[in-house]
C-alpha cells in the first residue's frame, strides 16, 4: 500500500495532473501497465458477465434467506476472529516491544510463524487433537463436545492469524516516540493510564490495517471452514461449484461475496486514510525504555509459551509424530517427488509472473501518477480482492467459454495465482521505487538515453530488493493456496497443497503429514528471506 | 556489481521457469485422459494393470461423479476427456442423456448383467456395491432400523453420518425420489437435517468416525466395512442390510467412453481391461465390491448379491442428478 500512498502524494502535488499526468509514461510501459490491469481484473468483469448472462436464475438463487444466513455467518465469523486475534496479539506486541521479558526477540519470531501453517493444515490437526474422539479425548478418556461449526472454525482461524495483528502492531510500537509517553508520566499520570490515553491511540491504524487483514483472511478462507464444516460463504460457493450443476449460483454467489469483501475495504481505506499520526521531534526515534515485568514476568512467560505451543509447537510437533509413523510404514517418494516439483514449479511461476506485473504497475502508479495509472493500480488489486476460490471459478468460466485451448493448462493456473497475489508483489517493489531519487532517472534522461533504457539501466537496478522481497511473498501465498489450485490445476497436476488436502479428505491423517511438512519446509528460505529483510508484514 | 549479479540470476530463473510450464504443458500423445468419481486409493491399482498391460499412461482428474459429469457436460465435444468412470449409475446416465459417449461393441456389454448396464449401451458397470447402514458395536442390532426412511427418529438425534456431496449418497437420494416419490424424499431429507446428521466429505471417514465412536450409525457403501474388517477381523463396525423401502439399494460403479475422445481404440481397451478377470478379482479381494463379470467370484465373506434386500429399480434410469441436487440444497442438505 506504501506504493498507493506515494503516488498519491505525488499526485497531489501535480495538482495539474490531466489525464496522463504531466510527465507522460513511455508508451510501451503505459501499454503493458493497461495489459497488466485488465487481466488482473479480468476473473472480476467476466464473473460479472457470466452472471448477467442468465441474470434471472442468478438473481433467483442469490436472493434468498440462505445468502442473508450466509453474509451474517460469515461475517460474524470474521467478527469474532478478528475481535480475538486483535485481544491476542496487543499484549503479545506489547511484551516484545516494551517489556524485559526474558527472550523478547526468540518471542517474537516463534509468535510470528504460524502465520506460515495454512489455515487447512491447522484445522485437521485440531480436529484430530481436540475432536470428539481426537488425541485429547483418548487422554482424558472422556467424549468432548463437538468440535465442528463455529468454535472449531473460530479456533483455528484465531491461531493462526493472529500474526496478521501482531507484525503490523510491533511495528508501529517500535516507532512510537516514547517522548509522549514520558511527557504524561511527567504530568503525573500512571503506567496504565498512559497506555490507554497515550499508547494507544496511536496503535489504532496499526491495530486497523492488521484487523482488516484478518477479516478478509477469514472471509475468503477455504480449507478450515470446510475442515471444520462450518458453512460460510466460501464453502458454500465450492459445494454449489462440486455439485456441478449450480454453476451460475457459484458465480452469483462469488459476487455478493465479494460485495461485501469491497465494503469492508473501503471503509477500511477510509479509516486509515482519516488518521495520521506524526512524531514531535526531528531525528530517528529513541528506542523506549523497557518496562520492568517485575512478578507479572511469570505469567507473561506462560502466556506466550502457551500460545506458542497451541499455534506452533503442536501443530508441527504432531505432524512430525504423523510423518515419523508414515515413514515406517514406507513411503512413496516419487509421488512426493513430483507434487513437491509441481509446488515449486507453479509457485515459482506466479511469483515471477506477479513481480514482472508489479514492475509495471509501481512504476506507473509512482512515477507518472495520473488518472490513467490510478486506474491500472487499482485493478492491480481486483484479483487480491476476490477470495481464491472466487478468481479460479471466473477463469473456469472464461476458458471453457472464450479461451478453450487454455482450458486445464498449467498456464492458467499460474495466471491465477499471479494475478491473485499481484499488490503483494507492488507494494514492496513501490516502497522500493519511491527511495529512489528521480533526478537520477531525470538525470539519465538529460545525457540522452532513452525512457526504456533508463529504466533498464537505472531504475530496475535500484529496485531489485524491493522486486526479490515482493516475489517471495507471492511464492509464500502461492506455495500454500488452496481452493483456486484444487479447480485450476491440469489433469494429473497434483501438488502439495492439493495433496494434503485429498489425504485428509479421506481421513489419511498420517499420509498428509509428510506433504505438510515438505510444504513448510520449502516455505522456509523465502520466509527466512523476507524476515531477514523485516518485511513479512508486507 | 552484485545487482546485476542479482539480476542475472532473476532473469536466468525466469527462463527456466517459463521453458518449464511450456514444457509442462505440451500434451503427450501416449496417454489417455480419465475423468474418475472413484477415489484414488482404490481406483489407481487397477489403472496401474492396464498401464502395465499397454504400455500407455493413464491421466486421472478425480473428483465427485456428479461434479464430473457436470464438468464433462460443460465441456461438450471439447472435452480432453477419454473415459468416465464414475462411482454411481446416475452419473453415468447423466452424460449419456446429453448425447457426449460412444456405443459400446457388443462383445463388452456381452460381459455384464442387463441390469447393470445402459439400456442403449452407452456405458458399462463394472462392480456392484450396496447400500448399507454400518454400525458400531455399541449399538444392539434389535436397534437398528428396518428402514432408511426411520433414521429420522429422535432416537437417532446427532448419530449418524452422511456424505451428501458423494454420488453414491446422490445416486441413493434420485433412487428414494424415484420409487418413493418427491414428497417422501424431500421429508426425509428435511428430517435428516433436523435430526443433527453429521456430515462427512466422504464414505471413509464416516466408517472411521464410527468406529472411533464419535457417531454410531452411517450411511455408506457396504465395501468400507468389507476392506476394514479383512484387515481386521475384530473391526468394531458392521453393515446392516435395512430390507424395508428403499433398503440396501444396488447401484453400480461404470464406465464410459467419450463420443468426442480422439483415442477410442486405447479407451476400449481400458474399458476391457475393468471387465478382465484380472481387474474383477482386484476389485472383489482388494476393495470388496461384487464383481459382475460371471467368471469371477465374489468375496466369500460378504452377503450373497442375490440375497441382499434390494428394491427393483432401473438403474439407467438415475440420471436427474439436477433434480436431486436441487432438492438437497432446497432442503438444506448440501
Amino acid at each position: 500500500m506504501d506504493a498507493a500512498a506515494a503516488g498519491r502524494a505525488l499526485g497531489r502535488r501535480l495538482p495539474a495532473a490531466r489525464v496522463f499526468g504531466l510527465r507522460r509514461p513511455p508508451f510501451i510501459l503505459l501499454g503493458l501497465g493497461l495489459l497488466v490491469g485488465l487481466a488482473a481484473a479480468l476473473p472480476a468483469l467476466y464473473l460479472v458477465v457470466a452472471v448477467f448472462d442468465d441474470a434471472g436464475a442468478a438473481l433467483d438463487s442469490v436472493l434468498t434467506d440462505r445468502t442473508l444466513g450466509l453474509i451474517t455467518r460469515s461475517l460474524g465469523l470474521a467478527l469474532a476472529v478478528t475481535a480475538s486475534a486483535v485481544a491476542i496479539a496487543v499484549p503479545l506486541a506489547w511484551l516484545t516491544v516494551r517489556s524485559d521479558l526474558p527472550g523478547r526477540r526468540v518471542w517474537a519470531t516463534l509468535l510470528t510463524l504460524p502465520l506460515v501453517i495454512p489455515s487447512y493444515i491447522g484445522a485437521y490437526l485440531f480436529v484430530s487433537a481436540l475432536g470428539p474422539r481426537g488425541a485429547l479425548a483418548d487422554l482424558l478418556g472422556v467424549r468432548l463436545p463437538s468440535i465442528y461449526g463455529f468454535t472449531g472454525a473460530f479456533l483455528v482461524l484465531t491461531l493462526f492469524t493472529y500474526p496478521l495483528v501482531l507484525i503490523p502492531l510491533r511495528g508501529a510500537l517500535q516507532r512510537i516516540d516514547p517522548s509522549l509517553e514520558e511527557a504524561a508520566r511527567v504530568m503525573g499520570r500512571s503506567h496504565r493510564e498512559v497506555f490507554r490515553s497515550v499508547v494507544m491511540p496511536q496503535l489504532a491504524p496499526a491495530i486497523g490495517a492488521g484487523s482488516v487483514l484478518v477479516a478478509l483472511y477469514v472471509l475468503s478462507d477455504f480449507g478450515a471452514v470446510s475442515i471444520m464444516r462450518f458453512n460460510s460463504f466460501t464453502r458454500d460457493i465450492y459445494i454449489a461449484y462440486q455439485s456441478g450443476f449450480g454453476r451460475t449460483e457459484a458465480a452469483a454467489l462469488g459476487l455478493v461475496l465479494v460485495l461485501v469483501m469491497l465494503v469492508l475495504f473501503t471503509v477500511s481505506a477510509r479509516v486509515r486514510a482519516a488518521r495520521a499520526l506524526h512524531r514531535v521531534t526531528p531525528g530517528a526515534p529513541r528506542p523506549a525504555q523497557p518496562v520492568a515485568l517485575g512478578r507479572w514476568r511469570w505469567p507473561a512467560l506462560t502466556f506466550c509459551g502457551a500460545v506458542a505451543t497451541v499455534a506452533l509447537v503442536l501443530p508441527v510437533g504432531v505432524l512430525l509424530y504423523w510423518a515419523t509413523k508414515q515413514i515406517s510404514s514406507g513411503l512413496e517418494l516419487g509421488a512426493l517427488a513430483t507434487n513437491s516439483w509441481h509446488s515449486l514449479l507453479a509457485a515459482a511461476a506466479a511469483a515471477l509472473a506477479a513481480s514482472l506485473g508489479a514492475i509495471v504497475v509501481a512504476l506507473l502508479s509512482v512515477r507518472y501518477p495520473s488518472f490513467v495509472t490510478r486506474i491500472v493500480e487499482r485493478a492491480g488489486y481486483a484479483g487480491y480482492a476476490l477470495p481464491g476460490i472466487v478468481v479460479a471459478l471466473a477463469l473456469v468460466f472464461f476458458t471453457t467459454r472464450v479461451a478453450l485451448p487454455l482450458y486445464q493448462t498449467l498456464a492458467v493456473l499460474v495466471f491465477a495465482l499471479a494475478i491473485h497475489y499481484l499488490p503483494l508483489a507492488v507494494s514492496p517493489i513501490g516502497a522500493s521505487l519511491v527511495q529512489v531519487p528521480p533526478r537520477l532517472e531525470e538525470a539519465a534522461r538529460g545525457l540522452g538515453r532513452s525512457p526504456m533504457a533508463v529504466l533498464r539501466t537505472i531504475t530496475t537496478p535500484l529496485v531489485a530488493s524491493g522486486v526479490l522481497g515482493g516475489a517471495a511473498l507471492v511464492f509464500l501465498h502461492a506455495l500454500k493456496e488452496l481452493p483456486a489450485t484444487l479447480l485450476l490445476a491440469p489433469i494429473g497436476f497434483e501438488t502439495l497443497a492439493t495433496d494434503v488436502w485429498h489425504q485428509t479428505s479421506f481421513g489419511f491423517y498420517e499420509a498428509s503429514a509428510i506433504p505438510a511438512l515438505l510444504l513448510l519446509l520449502i516455505a522456509a528460505p523465502p520466509l527466512y528471506l523476507l524476515s531477514a529483510k523485516g518485511s513479512v508484514a508486507s | 556489481m552484485l545487482i546485476r549479479r542479482r539480476l542475472a540470476l532473476f532473469a536466468a530463473l525466469a527462463a527456466l521457469v517459463a521453458g518449464l510450464v511450456a514444457c509442462g504443458s505440451s500434451e503427450d500423445k501416449d496417454t489417455l485422459t480419465m475423468y474418475s468419481g472413484r477415489i484414488a486409493p482404490i481406483l489407481s491399482p487397477a489403472v496401474k494393470l492396464y498401464e502395465d498391460a499397454s504400455g500407455l499412461k493413464v491421466k486421472t482428474r478425480y473428483g465427485d461423479s456428479p461434479s464430473l459429469a457436470a464438468t464433462l457436460t460443460e465441456e461438450g465435444k471439447n472435452s480432453p476427456a477419454d473415459l468416465f468412470f464414475a462411482q454411481d449409475a446416475g452419473s453415468l446416465d447423466a452424460v449419456e442423456k446429453k448425447g457426449l459417449l460412444m456405443k459400446l461393441p457388443a462383445d463388452v456389454l456381452a460381459k455384464v448383467p442387463k441390469q447393470y448396464q445402459s439400456t442403449g449401451g452407452f456405458w458399462v458397470g463394472t462392480t456392484g456395491r450396496s447400500r448399507v447402514i454400518a454400525y458400531g458395536e455399541q449399538v444392539r442390532e434389535s436397534d437398528l432400523p428396518d428402514s432408511p426412511l426411520k433414521l429420522t427418529d429422535t432416537k437417532w438425534k446427532g448419530r449418524v453420518g452422511w456424505a451428501p456431496t458423494n454420488a453414491s449418497m446422490q445416486g441413493y437420494i434420485t433412487a428414494l425420489r424415484l420409487v418413493e416419490g418427491e414428497d417422501v424424499a424431500k421429508k426425509w431429507l428435511e428430517g435428516m437435517v433436523a435430526n443433527d446428521v453429521q456430515v462427512y466429505d466422504s464414505n471413509i471417514p464416516i466408517r472411521d468416525a464410527i468406529a472411533k465412536k464419535e457417531i454410531d450409525l452411517g450411511l455408506i457403501n457396504h465395501y468400507y466395512v468389507a476392506e476394514a474388517q479383512a484387515e481386521n477381523p475384530n473391526y468394531p463396525v458392521k453393515v446392516h442390510f435395512p430390507p424395508k423401502d428403499l433398503g440396501s439399494l444396488i447401484n453400480t460403479a461404470g464406465v464410459a467412453v467419450l463420443a468426442s475422445s480422439d483415442n477410442k481404440e486405447q479407451a476400449l481397451a481400458f474399458v476391457r481391461e475393468m471387465l478382465s478377470d484380472e481387474a474383477q478379482k482386484y476389485f472383489a479381494d482388494s476393495s470388496k465390491e461384487y464383481p459382475l463379470v460371471s467368471t469371477v467370484q465374489a468375496p466369500k465373506e460378504l452377503t450373497p448379491i442375490d440375497e441382499i434386500p434390494a428394491p427393483e429399480i432401473d438403474l439407467a434410469k438415475l440420471g436427474d442428478l439436477q433434480g436431486t441436487l436441487t432438492l438437497m440444497r432446497e432442503t438444506g442438505a448440501l
